[in-house]
């Protein structure tokens, strides 16, 4: 079991957490805390599952993947930017909505055989430079390619277009957007529902490409949470996000796949020999986002820029403040 | 009926004609068939007391309300305005009271806000000229590269008008635009104005303050509980006690029957006090002042330059990096802010809605906050609530206090009951020190009145008030001394009410340099 | 102060037209059960049209539901069983949500109790000839004081490093059933089963069925003790938000921290203090399944009490004694919704609820009526 080994299939993983922290990143910029985001995963993960058997083409589940998503966002959007309710239980509401809906209709999905999944592939030239050609650009799905470019252009996108400040705008102080006669509310439905989306594509990339299959609530088991988490621990930077992503991505694999072999990356594994232990590791990623969540929160502080300062707040024109 | 249709004639062919206006909120009527006129190239204000409907008015004029009934011609055309951007497309832009920028973003990110250019790329140095340019042209200094929090509130107030300028707006709306500038700015803006009308431009003035009104303005209308109780009458025609029966239909007398007394022990001591706002930034800077029993203390100061830094530091709920805090002989700097209630500190917060109350609980619950760890309410481990109800409800009537019951949410009373809530609460428990922080804000001149009789039954009784205000009339009437805070440091001290000084003293001189150019301009 | 009206009139020449406007005043306790009960009517009904396009047969469904749930005393009882949990857990989410400390952690802090009630037996703490009224209170202890710890963990968090406690007590949950696991699968492991050995006798809570003897007609009925547990415990959480000073302090932090603040009420000490109890209610609820029910700790040990006690709390609009009876129409949907098809229909239903829940909470807030249009005058 080689590092290259482990981190490429790291990569891989932290795909589907960069899709979903990208994702929860642009809502909450708008303004709109959106935890759903663990169920509209999972919903995409099986609508796209689910349709990619039904159409025999996994691309085809993919776009069906994130509209599903998208479309159950447009619900937490509606009870908390029209009916103006409390985002926070919202958006829990939300994740047992989503989450039991993929759970009725994805009865019976674990049992299909011969669904397409997507094909990896590695990127010419590229994947010929040692180690990093391996980890990288060899024996991936477009997704993850997908991934890399997803990076750049919503740094660009949020940092340096007019529409990525308007975005900033009305997730900073909302007032100011509402006076130049601009939709407060159009823009944070649109962006929680590109939000969803990109939650519904993360989904449909674990059933599709990382962990091909259906396997209820363990299709995901906890990674929008993890998501959500990374967000704060990104400063609300596609950058940071896609660092965290990754780091979460291989820790995720690491844990997985070191309770195998007896020789792992030179040494003996001391987790081979007692597999007990193993469910120590299996807590790793889950303490390790505790720990991130508390680095996030104490720069934060220390820096005092932190959230957008309208996030979590509905709009109400008029009021004094924001 | 001829007069009716001259009038008529005449409002058409101005620059700004509403007529009829009608404008309905939950349970009650803000403007009520108002007609307002403006003429090209003037100042028109628009005089009120505080709920009048001035804002109600232009925020209609301005795209951001729509209004029930009644018509607006706009160079003798009608419009119809669904939002801002159509009122803008029209020329007009309002300078709102609460500035509308985004405090993390830069100058010209805020200005570029809403436009359609640029299409997608932000190119932001080409702006940033375009935009030093413009500011050049019309005498409106700021650093377009500079963000929005790093900027005086006078430099903001620059960006915002810069704002409307951008867009082609002919007409524009200020709305309360001195509020939080010091003396020296308010001269400044009135400068800028000039300019502006000079070069085209026609301005509305809404303001509550009648000595501004005076100066700055061509014609003045007056709006009282939603109606025009004079329309557009030139300044030159009427007088200031004229304009302040218009604005309250009654004889109004300036001056508050103070009586004279001597003021006792020194309750208040701060010594040397220095702390840091949330920015991390110095907001006090060794500040010291003393307030004694029977005697109120004014502080006077434009708004931002330390004052609520010094109530939080009082009521413990700031740290003081340095300095002393002592309350009746007892330092208590730095200890949490039940000591401070325990020792007989009552402090009427800045913030009524988000410091001073919680929205959703009943009255009651709003006023035993500082008490129901005390006999006869709180009992051992529990809380009496009959006890509790009756002294809401001894509350309600002894501050008469317009509520259907104590137990409706206090979200839902206006902000003249909400300052009644929170006053019956300080109050009534007889404090040691009152520490008063713009108690009079946003009231209307009813329970303006009220509250300040109430400060000085507290004076009478003997507490100790220190009273900060924006309203420089207000700390006259009321105060025995005031202390000028500039940047989180004292100033000066004042006894005679002499306005002159204080108005230096707030845009930084201090005290001795004041006597000093006296000295000079008297060899 | 004010704010702006919502103009939804349609284009055509409708003569009255929809207005909604901010209520004045806080609408009666009557209309907000109603709501409530509309809510849950409503839920229903779309729960039944999602079964239906999964290819399941609602009504069917539901009436089995209702059939297995409250059909005799037996089935009632067991009902009841799986109400019990529910009940405690619902409550510790009740005082948590007081003070909008979001308490996700119940099911984490469940599991840890068990754990922790296990302790005494398995470690051991007690040997097993202890006399059975020693046994169960020393369980409930151990694991009430378990339970607190996993919830100080986050509220700590919280108060020192404002660290969401949303994510915090989400991610501990996953970390219980891990520590859990490796207890089960591995140290205290039973034949290399996946289960602890059975309980003694005498560390297992009363059942009606002990004392079949005495009233035949309790044959067979696996109501237990813990519901004393929850009882007693509705009434001291009711006793403490409504009744006591703490409690007013708790309601004041939730409904505005900075009043609390200014008014001198220490924050961070009752976040702790609030987290602690809150998991010390569901680590005893851990207790009482696992001492009432199964009798050993083993991984199946509930069916996500701890997130269904979410909804539950927010159902009974966090009155503790409205939650012991919304508990048993949950423990009825659990109890009766392993059995129908598809299985996630207890979820899903749940979640329908509560998002049906949150909107309604709208017309607390807005009135809703036609008026009639009036013309505009030129």
């Amino acid at each position: 079991m080689s590092l290259a080994i482990i981190l490429q299939a790291g990569v891989a993983t932290g795909t589907a957490l960069l899709f979903a922290t990208l994702g929860e990143i642009l809502t909450e910029r708008s303004g709109i805390l959106n935890l759903g985001v663990e169920g509209m995963m999972l919903l995409g993960a099986m609508t796209a599952y689910s349709i990619s058997h039904r159409f025999g083409n996994p691309w085809v589940g993919v776009a069906f993947g994130m509209l599903a998503a998208g479309l159950i966002s447009q619900i937490h959007a509606f009870i908390t930017i029209t009916l103006q309710a409390d985002q926070v239980v919202s958006g829990l509401s939300l994740n047992f909505l989503a989450t039991g809906i993929s759970l009725v209709l994805g009865e019976g999905l674990n049992s299909l055989s011969n669904v397409p999944i997507l094909k990896d592939f590695d990127i010419p030239l590229l994947s010929q430079i040692p180690f990093i050609g391996d980890v990288f650009f060899a024996g991936h799905t477009a997704l993850v390619y997908i991934g890399y470019l997803m990076i750049p252009v919503s740094w660009y996108f949020i940092n340096r277009t007019r529409q990525g400040m308007q975005l900033r705008a009305v997730g900073e102080y909302p007032s100011a957007v509402d006076a130049q006669g601009i939709s407060v509310y159009g823009m944070r439905y649109f962006y929680t529902f590109v939000g969803g989306m990109l939650a519904g594509l993360a989904g449909a990339a674990i059933s599709l490409a990382i962990s091909p299959g259906w396997f209820a609530e363990k299709t995901t088991s906890g990674q929008g949470w993890i998501a959500v988490g990374l967000v704060i621990f990104a400063q609300w930077d596609p950058i940071r996000a896609a660092f965290g992503g990754y780091i979460f991505g291989a820790l995720r694999r690491l844990v997985l796949d070191v309770q195998g072999p007896t020789m792992i990356l030179g040494m003996i594994n001391p987790f081979y020999y007692n597999p007990y232990y193993g469910f120590f590791l299996k807590m790793l990623p889950y303490a390790f986002t505790v720990i991130v969540l508390i680095i996030g929160s104490r720069e934060a502080n220390r820096k005092r820029v932190g959230s957008p300062a309208a996030l979590g707040l509905p709009y109400i024109r008029g009021q004094r403040g924001l | 009926m001829m007069d009716q249709d001259n009038r008529t004639q005449e409002c058409e062919k101005n620059e700004v004609c509403m007529r009829g206006i009608v404008k309905h909120f939950p349970g009650v009527l803000a403007n009520d068939h108002i007609d307002f006129d403006l003429r090209a190239g003037e100042v028109h204000a628009l005089l009120g007391e505080n709920g009048a409907g001035k804002s109600t008015l232009m925020n209609v004029l301005a795209g951001l309300y729509r209004q029930d009934e009644g018509v607006i011609l706009v160079n003798g055309r009608e419009v119809k305005f669904n939002s801002p951007r159509d009122a803008i497309a029209a020329g007009i832009g309002m300078v709102h009271q609460h500035f509308m920028l985004v405090p993390s973003q830069s100058v010209t990110e805020n200005i570029l806000l809403g436009m359609d250019e640029p299409r997608f790329r932000l190119n932001l140095p080409y702006y940033e000229a375009k935009i030093a340019q413009m500011a050049a042209e019309f005498g409106l200094h700021v650093d377009p590269k500079a963000k929005i929090w790093q900027l005086s509130v006078g430099e903001q107030q620059r960006v915002e008008l810069l704002k409307m300028l951008y867009r082609g707006a002919g007409i524009l709306i200020m709305d309360e635009p001195t509020a939080v500038l010091a003396p020296k700015e308010i001269d400044d803006l009135f400068n800028t104005l000039r300019s502006m009308t000079d070069k085209g431009k026609s301005i509305i003035f809404i303001s509550h303050k009648l000595h501004e009104v005076m100066a700055i303005s061509d014609r003045v209308t007056v709006l009282r509980k939603g109606k025009v109780t004079s329309a557009g009458i030139r300044i030159e025609d009427t007088s200031r006690t004229e304009l302040a029966n218009l604005m309250v239909g009654r004889e109004v007398i300036f001056r508050i029957d103070k009586k004279e007394q001597e003021p006792g022990d020194v309750i208040l001591s701060v010594n040397n006090i220095h702390a840091e706002n949330n920015k991390g930034l110095n907001a006090l800077n060794g500040v010291t002042l003393n307030v004694r029993a029977g005697e109120i203390v004014g502080l006077a100061g434009v708004a931002g330059n330390g004052q609520r830094e010094l109530a939080d530091v009082i009521t413990g709920l700031r740290k003081a990096t340095e300095g002393q805090i002592i309350i009746a002989g007892e330092d208590i700097t730095n200890t949490p802010p039940k000591v401070g209630i325990r020792k007989g500190v009552s402090h009427i917060p800045e913030d009524r809605t988000h410091v001073g109350t919680a929205p959703n609980l009943s009255v009651t619950d709003n006023v035993i906050m500082k008490n129901y760890t005390d006999e006869p309410i709180g009992k051992g481990w529990m809380v009496n609530d009959d006890a509790a109800l009756k002294y809401a409800r001894e509350l309600k009537a002894a501050f008469d206090i317009i509520v259907p019951t104590v137990n409706t949410s206090v979200r839902l009373l206006s902000g003249g009951n909400l300052q009644k809530v929170i006053l019956a609460r300080e109050i009534s428990k007889q404090p040691e020190l009152l520490i008063a922080m713009q108690p009079t804000r946003g009231l209307d001149v009813g329970a303006i009145e009220g509250v300040q009789r109430l400060l000085l039954l507290q004076r009478e009784a003997g507490s100790a008030v220190l009273l900060v205000s924006e309203e420089l009339e207000e700390l006259l009437s009321l105060s025995d001394r005031i202390y000028v805070i500039y940047e989180g440091e004292i100033m000066g001290e004042i006894a005679d009410g002499d306005m002159e000084k204080i108005g230096l003293m707030m845009t930084g001189m201090r005290m001795e340099d004041i006597r000093l150019q006296g000295e000079k301009s008297n060899e | 102060m004010s704010e702006a009206k919502m103009n939804l009139s349609p284009k055509k020449k409708f003569p009255y037209k929809l207005k909604i406007e901010p209520r004045l005043n806080n609408p009666s306790g009557w209309f907000s059960s109603m709501l409530s009960f509309l809510a849950v009517v409503l839920a229903l009904l779309v729960g039944a049209g999602i079964i239906a396009m999964a290819g399941g047969e609602p009504w069917r469904a539901y009436a089995h539901i209702a059939r297995s749930s409250f059909g005799s005393v037996g089935v009632f009882s067991d009902t009841m069983v799986k109400a019990i949990p529910l009940m405690l857990t619902g409550l510790a989410c009740t005082i948590a949500f007081r003070m909008r400390l979001w308490n996700i952690g119940a099911e984490g802090q469940f599991f840890i109790g068990a754990w922790g009630a296990s302790l005494v037996i398995l470690a051991p703490i007690l040997p097993e000839e202890t006399p059975k009224w020693i046994f169960i209170s020393v369980m409930a202890i151990v694991g009430m004081a378990m339970g607190a710890i996993y919830g100080f963990v986050p509220g700590f968090l919280k108060a020192k490093f404002n660290v969401n406690e949303i994510i915090s007590t989400l991610m501990l949950n996953y970390i219980a059933v891990e520590w859990n696991n490796y207890f089960i699968y591995a140290k205290w492991s039973e034949g290399g089963f996946q289960m602890t050995k059975v309980f003694p006798k005498n560390a297992w809570l009363p059942r009606l069925a002990d004392y079949a003897k005495e009233i035949p007609q309790f044959r067979g009925l696996t109501m237990h003790f813990g519901l004393v547990f929850a009882i007693i415990a509705a009434v001291v959480v009711w006793l403490i938000l409504y009744k006591s000073q703490w409690g007013y302090e708790i309601r004041l932090i939730g409904d505005n921290p900075k009043a609390a603040e200014y008014a001198g009420i220490p924050i961070a000490r009752n976040i702790i203090l609030v987290m602690s109890l809150s998991g010390a209610l569901a680590g005893l609820a851990g207790m009482s399944e696992i001492t009432g029910v199964v009798h050993r700790l083993q991984g199946h040990i509930s069916p996500g009490y701890g997130f269904t006690a979410i909804i539950i709390a927010w159902l009974a609009k966090l009155n503790p004694f409205a939650v012991l009876l919304v508990s048993v129409l949950f423990g009825a949907l659990i109890l009766a919704g392993r059995e129908i098809q598809p299985s996630g229909v207890p979820t899903m239903i749940q979640g329908v609820i509560m998002v049906f829940l949150i909107a309604s909470d709208f017309f607390m807030r807005y009135r809703i009526y036609f008026a009639r249009r009036k013309e505009s005058k030129s």
